[in-house]
């Protein structure tokens, strides 16, 4: 059991170090994921011009640039590997589970690194009080936990569509409202300075997210993976 | 010891029947040739022997020293070309054997991966990146990918094309030595490839 | 034959002593009727939509295609029904409350509800293929199902409500007279019987259309 664990940790690094050795060389994702986030950024820091935003309307513009350019970000994951036929190299290679591991944790790398750019911009351009940055970064962490989890199993679900274009927001928004949100109302606690007890419920409801979505789509990944 | 059986296969694509019945058995040391115009499913039919199509109706059974293999562990002891699949055009061939070694969890990768590098004669061109690679070459590194992990069972669709002499020289001697190892099933609609390879012909369509 | 007339009967007396038998219900006034309707409405809307989850679940381990059509019909059936809740309880909240819609967490949680439906037929429309549409949207009907619960904690803590309590509340306690839950439950029986024939005259079509591909094929 343990050592059939570490196999799979072994395999599903394999496949992360590949996603990033091409994601290094080509720049792809990561270039289209972060300038949409960049231009929504820019482009409602323009609108918004000199108002003074209330921190429920930050925290919400915070996630829906997150959750729009994650959907344009993530999606190409298993897209690519579907319209160049590599999928089928994989299929035969590779245990279903360690694929759907691999590749969370690519997505949420990816994440992490566009939420590392874009929320200092973010706080640059548009100015949003941080009473308390500890929860924020917490909130960050643990939404795009759960966010990553769950758009990387509807990616490779969307791959497999014969009509890809948009579907995964479309497929995205519904679950991932629970975790917006929780995330939302999170952040806007972070954002007002309330201590991280005050967050308590939004927090677990982070965790909780992410523990089902990650554990069910391990499961159900078997599923989606075979043609 | 490999043999391979198909039973009673059919494929239907939403109610359209693409080919029924398919009742076949390979066993070590053939080759199995399925032939038929295009569209007959020949590609659909070894899609479906490599585990990446489910059949809408009927079975395959492997079977390795005389123990059947469950369908989920049938991937390790299979080789597959194909036209639809591709390897990783953003790393060098080298790069591509390492990382399907590495996934397939096999041991001392990186000396296995070189030895089929020079067995397709790639082995000058292992560190360019695949993109840069004519449609012959990346054929012949398909098979470099196929045979890696040493499969039993290898399945070759349309293994000639986009090969010169050199290229046909090789498939003929990696089909010669499988069949040595295990068993071969190849669809082509080469006459010439029918009738030099096939110990065994199926016909579809 | 005869439990249909019955239930056609039965649904007339209903509809009728919702207007003639039972009292409205204290402070909300006449419109408070529509209760008879829009409660039994939402909760087949409710078992429209377990039923298919339970299908969705019965496909991925039966690989059967008759379970990926039982799952999509019941998601239409829950779709219309849901819709219908939906609606008889925007006229509740415009009589009440003055507005058709205000994000109440009831609201909320329906309109997520029809969301992941939405995304649940635009997913199987976007897919060609029959045992990999059934594949796929079965995933997506379980995942979605999964989240649902989540929105029942967290929505609350967001927007309050304005929603009556639950009729039957957590102590068991009843609000309603006893003509009222006379009618109520009847109601409720009555919805839930036309679920039943729905859902029996779908599976005959199912069988028949197996039934028919068969004959094709043999």
């Amino acid at each position: 059991m343990v050592t059939g664990f570490f196999i799979w940790v072994k395999q599903a690094a394999a496949i992360l170090q590949k996603d990033i050795k091409v994601e290094f060389r080509t720049k792809y994702s990561l270039n289209s994921f972060l300038m949409f986030a960049l231009t929504t950024l820019v482009l409602v820091s323009f609108s918004v011009g000199p108002y003074l935003l209330d921190e429920v309307v930050h925290s919400a513009l915070i996630w829906i640039i997150l959750f729009f350019s994650a959907m344009g970000g993530l999606a190409r994951s298993f897209v690519k590997e579907q319209e160049k036929g590599t999928v089928y190299a994989l299929k035969l290679s590779a245990v279903p589970e360690t694929v759907y591991l691999g590749k969370f944790i690519y997505n949420l790398s990816l994440l992490f690194l566009v939420i590392i750019i874009v929320i200092p911009f973010y706080i640059f351009f548009l100015s949003p009080p941080v009473g308390n940055p500890g929860l924020l970064a917490l909130v960050l962490f643990l939404g795009s936990l759960g966010l990553a989890a769950a758009s990387t199993i509807l990616a490779a679900i969307v791959s497999q569509a014969n009509v890809k274009g948009n579907l995964l927001p479309v497929l995205a928004f519904p679950i991932l409202l629970p975790l917006l949100t929780a995330a939302i109302n999170g952040t806007r606690l972070a954002l007002e300075g309330f201590p991280l007890g005050k967050a308590m419920a939004e927090l677990q409801i982070l965790i909780s997210f992410f523990a089902i979505m990650f554990t069910v789509s391990l499961l159900l990944f078997n599923f989606v993976w075979e043609t | 010891m490999i043999s391979i059986e198909l039973d009673n296969l059919t494929k239907t694509y939403n109610e359209q029947i693409i080919f029924s019945g398919v009742q076949e058995t390979v066993s070590q040391g053939n080759c199995l040739v399925v032939s038929g115009p295009n569209g007959s499913g020949k590609t659909t039919l070894l899609k479906i022997i490599a585990g990446l199509i489910r059949p809408s109706a009927g079975e395959i059974r492997l079977t390795v020293e005389n123990q059947l293999i469950p369908r989920e562990k049938q991937k390790d002891y299979l080789g597959y070309v194909s036209p639809d699949l591709m390897l990783y055009d953003e790393l060098s061939a080298l790069e591509n054997l390492n990382f399907f070694a590495r996934v397939r969890g096999l041991a001392k990768e990186g000396r296995k991966a070189e030895e089929m590098l020079e067995r397709v004669q790639l082995d000058k061109w292992k560190a360019k990146m695949v993109s840069t690679y004519s449609t012959g070459m990346k054929q012949r590194l398909k098979f470099a990918y196929a045979l890696l992990h040493r499969p039993l069972l290898l399945l070759l669709d349309e293994p000639g094309s986009n090969l010169d002499q050199t290229g046909h020289a090789l498939v003929k001697d990696v089909i010669e030595e499988q069949k040595q190892r295990g068993c071969v099933i190849l669809s082509t609609n080469d006459p010439t490839e029918v009738t030099r390879y096939g110990d065994r012909i199926l016909h579809l369509g | 034959m005869t439990w249909k007339i019955a239930l056609g009967i039965w649904m007339a007396l209903v509809i009728a002593a919702s207007f003639l038998y039972a009292p409205p219900a204290l402070g909300l006034g006449e419109v408070s009727r529509i209760i008879f309707y829009h409660v039994p409405l939402a909760w087949v809307a409710v078992l429209a939509y377990l039923v298919s989850m339970v299908n969705a679940v019965q496909y991925l381990r039966t690989g059967r295609m008759e379970f990926d059509r039982r799952t999509s019909f019941n998601a239409e059936i829950g779709t219309v029904f849901a819709l219908l809740a939906t609606v008889t309880g925007a006229v509740f909240a415009k009589n009440t409350w003055g507005a058709y819609w205000n994000w109440d967490p009831r609201q909320t949680s329906i309109f997520v509800l029809l969301l992941i439906y939405a995304a649940y037929f635009a997913l199987r429309s976007a897919v060609e293929e029959e045992e990999q549409r059934a594949r796929l949207s079965s995933v997506y009907a379980i995942l979605a199902f999964l989240t649902v619960p989540f929105l029942v904690f967290i929505i609350p803590r967001v927007y309050s409500t304005l929603h009556p309590d639950p009729i039957i509340n957590v102590e068991g306690r009843l609000k309603m007279n006893t003509q009222m839950l006379q009618v109520f439950l009847a109601s409720l029986a009555g919805f839930t019987g036309i679920y039943f024939w729905i859902y029996n005259l779908q599976t005959r079509i199912i069988k028949l259309q197996e039934k028919f591909k068969k004959d094709m094929r043999g």
